[in-house]
């Protein structure tokens, strides 16, 4: 729908950057107007996760007896913001950009093994940002080093004018104290994440995670989000909603793709939009548009507004009893091939897949992943933890003590490990990419 | 699927065809729906009527035919409508939560005051930037096909293409 789209502006948080000084190096792939979980519904086609060829999973695949060398069963890097995952983890750039509604930033940062920052909703401006959920949309910043996370942070935050739902209040600065007494911290595990869909492997590290924090000193105790079941449904619901009506602005005429047919302004809308559009975004369109029908829309669209805001109270209670962050996975395993990846449709998948990560978005909250360890097939694992609203600097603190704790290695990149001898003796590189 | 309309709860045909979208962003073109402006729902003393005959055998083609011309989206195919179909039927499970007495939410930020600018222009004039994204220009103008010709109806055509 966007071919030959040359946007006139900038988005704030690109100027941003641009302002510091950063360096674009280009735009990356991800899941059509980002829906999906795997990076695999965009018109230039799926996203390879950098992981499939790393020393670590290849050795892992000869071990099993599997050809390590075999390029057709490559892994996704998740979604939506898989192209800007890939990048970060390969070492393309000190940083990308994504966007997160319903996890995507998180999610392909656990696949990736790359921290994954989804700010507050009304920190970060959404102006710029092609919009999906405005109620729910955030951008998300993916780096390799919490510290990076928060330098990025830093630069972004903050009012701007051009998006009313930014926060009038003084943020930051986002400087990183180094937390070397966890005793005061309370940390939740909430007892619904539980789910059965998760690997055995995964709730094995949240387990080690919620025992490393408890043996440092931290009080963990076990919370309850009793919602927490509906909100793939609730977001299902106000997402095609409001997908049905964002959407409503790409119509062929004044930017982007635009069909042949000229009988008549309706009939050059509906042909350029099934042109422009993937089946995933028609087809949320569609829903979205049954849900907002006069007789359906009390029923569906104002009773999922409703469950949002239990779903936001489940948070608010839990944090107002003296849990400062909450301790969940990000993902249900590690990542999966593409082949198997595509045997479900595009829906399926992001309900299943956005299970951990999308009643954050519902709440407004911060959320991080952290890149934990390697897993049985040597990639990356990483666990989500989330904070109160605004209170960004804090959950970054408890990531970055979390991440020195953990140690979690660098990629090996077969190509690099074997043109460049002097890489071993840099490992460390990865997890501080700014020395000053 | 069920046909005609004596089979299905006259909630089917609201009387304006309008779609109100709850979420802030551009409004999309205007456009007149039906075009046959059927009964007007007047009841609402059954929620869910109409996607319980629904759920039973699925979107009728009207109904199709109805949110297409809303959307301007086509996806009349098998595949479209059985995904028409599973999204309904995954909403409906939304009707187990009890939300007596819980207001709606709309933003997360709903406590706070959200300030307007004041209304001062202080950037613009790229007439010529805007214009250059668009297919079709005469001067400083989009031009678009005819408008006030609505899209022909398709349900007279038969049933559901292949996909």
């Amino acid at each position: 729908m966007l071919k030959g789209y040359i946007p006139p502006y900038n988005a704030t948080v690109v100027q941003k950057l641009l302002d510091q000084g950063a360096v674009l190096l280009g735009k990356t792939n991800l899941d059509e107007f980002a829906m999906g979980s795997g990076s695999t519904d965009g018109i230039f086609g799926p996203v390879r996760n950098p992981w499939s060829y790393s020393k670590q999973y290849r050795e892992k695949r000869k071990q099993s007896h599997h050809r390590a060398d075999e390029d057709s069963n490559w892994l996704i890097t998740g979604g939506s913001s898989g192209g800007s995952a890939a990048a970060v983890s390969a070492f393309t750039c000190f940083a990308a950009l994504g966007s997160d509604t319903g996890g995507s930033t998180r999610n392909p940062a656990a696949l990736c093994g790359l921290v994954g920052l989804k700010p507050t909703y009304g920190l970060v401006s959404r102006y710029g940002l092609i919009p999906l959920v405005n109620s729910m949309d955030v951008p998300g910043i993916l780096t390799r080093c919490v510290d990076d996370a928060a330098i990025v942070l830093g630069v972004l935050a903050g009012h701007d004018p051009k998006d009313s739902t930014t926060t009038q209040d003084p943020v930051g600065p986002f400087i990183l104290p180094i937390l070397r007494d966890v005793s005061k911290l309370c940390i939740g595990i909430p007892k619904e994440y539980n789910v059965p869909e998760l690997s055995s492997e995964m709730q094995a590290f949240w387990s080690k995670a919620a025992d490393l924090f408890a043996s440092k000193g931290a009080k963990v105790v076990e919370v309850s989000l009793p919602h927490t079941s509906y909100s793939i449904v609730c977001y299902h619901v106000l997402c095609t909603a409001e997908v049905a009506s964002n959407m409503a602005r790409f119509d062929g005429l004044e930017y982007g793709h635009r069909c042949n047919v000229n009988v008549s302004t309706e009939a050059m809308y509906a042909a350029t939009r099934r042109e422009g559009f993937n089946d995933v975004v028609r087809g949320r369109i569609l829903s979205g548009n049954f849900f907002l029908l006069r007789e359906n829309y009390d029923d569906y669209f104002v009773k999922a507004q409703k469950v949002r805001r239990l779903i936001a109270n489940d948070f608010v209670k839990v944090f107002n009893s003296g849990v400062d962050v909450l301790l969940t996975p990000t993902t249900l395993s590690d990542a999966v091939p593409y082949l198997e990846f595509i045997k479900e449709d595009n829906r399926t998948r992001s309900a299943q897949d956005d299970i951990f990560t999308q009643s954050v978005n519902m709440a407004g909250l911060p959320a991080v992943n952290v890149p934990m360890a390697l897993s049985s097939q040597g990639l990356p694992v990483g666990l989500q933890l989330i904070g109160r609203a605004f209170s960004d600097q804090q959950l970054l603190t408890v990531a970055k003590w979390f991440e020195e704790q953990v140690q979690f290695p660098v990629i090996q990149l077969q190509e690099l490990v074997d043109n460049c001898p002097t890489f071993s003796q840099h490992e460390k590189l990865g997890l501080v990419s700014l020395k000053r | 699927m069920k046909r005609g309309i004596s089979e299905v709860s006259h909630n089917l045909w609201p009387v304006a065809s309008d779609a109100p979208s709850g979420a802030p962003g551009r409004a999309g073109p205007r456009r007149d729906g039906c075009g046959s402006g059927g009964a007007g729902s007047t009841s609402r003393e059954l929620p869910f009527a109409g996607s319980d005959s629904e759920k039973a055998s699925g979107p009728s083609p009207e109904r199709i035919e109805h949110l297409e011309r809303l959307a301007l989206v086509d996806f009349r195919n098998r595949e479209g409508v059985a995904r028409l179909q599973a999204a309904i039927e995954f909403a409906g499970q939304l009707r187990a939560v009890d939300t007596d007495g819980v207001a709606p939410m709309a933003s997360v930020l709903e406590d706070r005051c959200l300030y307007l600018r004041a209304d001062d222009v202080v950037e613009g004039s790229c007439a010529e930037a805007l214009l250059q994204n668009s297919q079709q220009t005469v001067e400083e103008y989009f031009v678009p096909p005819p408008g006030n010709i609505t899209l022909p109806k398709q349900s007279e055509q038969g049933p559901v293409p292949k996909s």
